[in-house]
């Protein structure tokens, strides 16, 4: 377990007037941990009025949807897991293998009462006495939560047990099949699932898996109702998301957001002042080359056209984007975009679980030849290799690692053509060799690094 | 002049078959350690690996059928239909017949899974495959002890053959294994590779 | 109705099902199959079980669709 706890400011977005009602995850003035007793002073005591098919009735009503990434409706999960005989084990997933996203980790860190709270909730309604919180292993973040989860039991106001399970530093360490398979034992590695519905945790039993913000959401839905979830977001998209906002100047910051909020918001982008020969649009960070939307399994949008959208599914899903987990990346100008792309593929290669032929086989030869497209003069070979390696790749894994990844490159080939037609004549726009997208260093060798 | 009896002809039945038996197991367990290993018999293609490891196998329990039944009805010695199946209660060298029996159960066991093998779950069917590693032995031991064959000539000479042709392939196996790049690192090899063929990419 | 599915954690690209049933599995460079997405043809059938019962790591299987 690392012993350091890095976490970015939890700031509100450059662009936006602060929102009414924002934020409600974190507390309004700074990023100080909310203990219990502040908690149940700001919030008041988690009351279960009407029992968990009320609750679920409430949580149909409010439209929230998970907030890991696949966005899946909430209540829809909670019904089949009320449903589910034996009752499900209910796991709160606070992995956050995504190295773009720190927001999970800032709500464990600052708000781990509101994420507890879900967690009983998603407990009782899916009728469980034991519960499970899955953190990226950090010692620091586990000690603060395991004090949490001590407070609220000297407190007696859990029903359900708690038990904190470290999750390895892996890409696909919060995949829900990939913690599923951790809770039983084995390395963290998704599995081959066929069937939909609630992941098989053992012959006869389920688990209801849920990313921790959903389960904060929960805790304030069951308080102040759906009608006030709504306030915020957009009619098909309601509620409030947390962000984690990579500027262009380089400062990161976690942002509570209503969805539907404008990209340029979140950026501080201003298209009107953009030079009109020039690809780049000023923003609060300074020039931005491309947005990143959706973290390393998202898409690359160019500046004038991500200026254009809302934070919303609605809006990025005909464009082959989506708001994933929040990630959004200004990447400043004076940044190659095939580099940065490349090294994020090297990353992504690395963090197979090298379970399925086509995965890794043909994520790594295609990080190899987008290396040599980031490269001078790279020939047409490289390019006609990695279409014809990422057509072989995508949707032949046990999950979605190899269509993410491949989503993520070839929005890189679309946004970045004019870049790499400069480097096929042995030019680049990118000034300085230093990285900008965050990655991890090391790479895995073992199973124990998946355990 | 002495004709050989009924009784006598049963009895080298069961004996000879019981070594064709021993060959084709061994032929079996060798066969399944290539199917393991994803090895291939040169000239033939993949899939006749696991074909002749399941046809072996299905002529070997023809064999070891007729094995057993010679030998229980041959009156020369007693050795009932009970002691097939249950160990160490044949009226004849029970303890060797003994290591058979377990030997023959084992076999079956093998037997009923592999045909019903969609209708179970992977791990079960594995788990109970690995009795293969039980049974051939049980099997080379019984033979041993079995009959005066065995204390010299052709018949050793084959036993002999079949454990050193095991031997042999538990041993390919393994080293086999032991050069396995590791799930974890599957990915990493091939970047390395990769980059060492960078010239080639252009 | 039935459809064929690979495992693709349990395959290990040891190619039989491609020998044994080349009209709807193709092997890519790497010796992994291809398996077409359509419903196994009538007169495929059974050459189709003898390719799901081939497979060494029993990563093949027929799945009923409606």
């Amino acid at each position: 377990m690392t012993d350091s706890l890095t976490l970015p400011p939890a700031a509100p977005a450059p662009g936006a007037a602060r929102p009414p009602g924002l934020p409600r995850l974190l507390p309004a003035a700074g990023a100080v941990p909310v203990d219990l007793r502040a908690h149940l002073a700001r919030h008041g005591p988690l009351r279960h009025a009407g029992g968990p098919g009320r609750l679920v009735a409430e949580v149909a009503a409010a439209g929230l949807t998970g907030r890991g990434g696949a966005a899946f409706p909430l209540a829809r999960k909670l019904a089949a897991a009320a449903e589910a005989r034996p009752a499900p084990l209910v796991a709160g997933n606070g992995a956050e293998g995504e190295p773009a996203s720190s927001k999970d980790g800032s709500l464990l860190w600052i708000s781990p009462h509101l994420v507890l709270d879900g967690l009983q909730l998603a407990a009782e309604a899916a009728g469980s006495r034991t519960a499970v919180l899955y953190v990226r292993r950090n010692q620091r973040l586990h000690g603060r939560l395991a004090q949490a989860i001590a407070e609220r039991a000297a407190a007696g106001i859990d029903a359900a047990r708690v038990d904190l399970v470290p999750a390895p530093d892996r890409f696909l360490a919060g995949e829900e099949s990939a913690l599923v398979t951790r809770l039983t034992g084995k390395p963290a590695r998704p599995a081959y699932r066929p069937v939909r519905g609630l992941p098989r945790l053992a012959p006869g039993r389920t688990a209801l898996v849920q990313n921790v913000e959903t389960l904060a959401h929960l805790a304030l839905i069951a308080r102040y109702g759906a009608a006030w979830f709504r306030l915020a977001g957009t009619e098909a998209e309601p509620g409030s998301m947390l962000a984690t906002l990579h500027l262009a100047d380089g400062r990161t910051s976690v942002t509570e957001v209503p969805l539907g909020i404008g990209l340029a918001d979140l950026l501080g982008l201003d298209p009107r002042a953009a030079d009109p020969g020039g690809d780049s649009v000023p923003s609060a960070g300074g020039p931005v080359r491309a947005v990143l939307v959706g973290g390393y399994h998202g898409v690359w949008l160019p500046p004038a056209e991500a200026a254009r959208l809302p934070l919303a599914n609605a809006a990025l899903r005909p464009l082959g984007a989506a708001v994933g987990a929040g990630v959004v990346a200004a990447l400043p100008a004076g940044r190659c975009g095939l580099a940065e792309t490349a090294r994020v593929a090297r990353y992504l290669a690395l963090e197979s679980a090298g379970q399925c032929g086509p995965c890794f086989n043909g994520l790594p030869r295609i990080a190899a030849a987008l290396d040599h497209l980031a490269g001078p003069r790279p020939g047409q070979r490289a390019r006609a290799d990695l279409e014809r390696w990422a057509g072989l790749v995508a949707g032949r894994g046990a999950c979605h690692h190899p269509d993410g990844s491949v989503r993520f490159i070839r929005s890189a080939l679309r946004v970045f053509a004019a870049e790499a037609g400069l480097h096929d004549r042995g030019r680049c726009t990118g000034t300085g060799p230093e990285p900008f997208l965050p990655l991890p260093a090391g790479r895995p060798a073992s199973d124990a690094d998946w355990s | 002049m002495t004709g050989i009896t009924s009784t006598t002809a049963l009895w080298y039945a069961s004996r000879a078959t019981g070594v064709v038996t021993m060959l084709l197991l061994t032929a079996v367990l060798l066969l399944g350690i290539l199917v393991n290993r994803q090895g291939r018999i040169p000239g033939l293609p993949s899939f006749a690996v696991t074909g002749l490891h399941r046809n072996v196998s299905l002529l070997a329990v023809a064999f070891l059928a007729i094995h057993v039944i010679t030998a229980i009805v041959d009156p020369y010695v007693t050795i009932g239909l009970a002691a097939a199946v249950f160990p160490f209660v044949a009226g004849y060298r029970p303890f060797w017949l003994g290591l058979g029996a377990i030997s023959l159960d084992l076999i079956a066991a093998l037997m009923v899974t592999s045909l019903a093998r969609a209708r179970m779950s992977r791990r079960a069917w594995r788990g109970i495959h690995w009795l293969a590693y039980a049974a051939w032995p049980l099997a080379v031991v019984h033979s041993l002890g079995s009959s005066s064959d065995a204390r010299g000539g052709l018949v050793l000479g084959v036993l002999a053959g079949c454990v050193l042709a095991v031997a042999a392939a538990l041993a390919w196996r393994l080293s086999r294994a032991a050069r396995e790049i590791p799930r974890a690192a599957r990915a990493a090899a091939i970047l390395s590779h990769m980059s060492a063929r960078k010239a080639d990419l252009r | 109705m039935e459809k064929l599915r690979v495992n693709p954690v349990a395959c290990a690209g040891h190619g039989a099902c491609a020998e044994l049933l080349p009209e709807l599995i193709t092997l890519d460079e790497w010796g992994y199959p291809i398996v077409a997405d359509q419903p196994v043809p009538h007169g495929l059938r059974r050459a189709a079980r003898r390719a799901v019962s081939s497979c060494p790591a029993l990563a093949l299987a027929l799945s009923r669709v409606a």
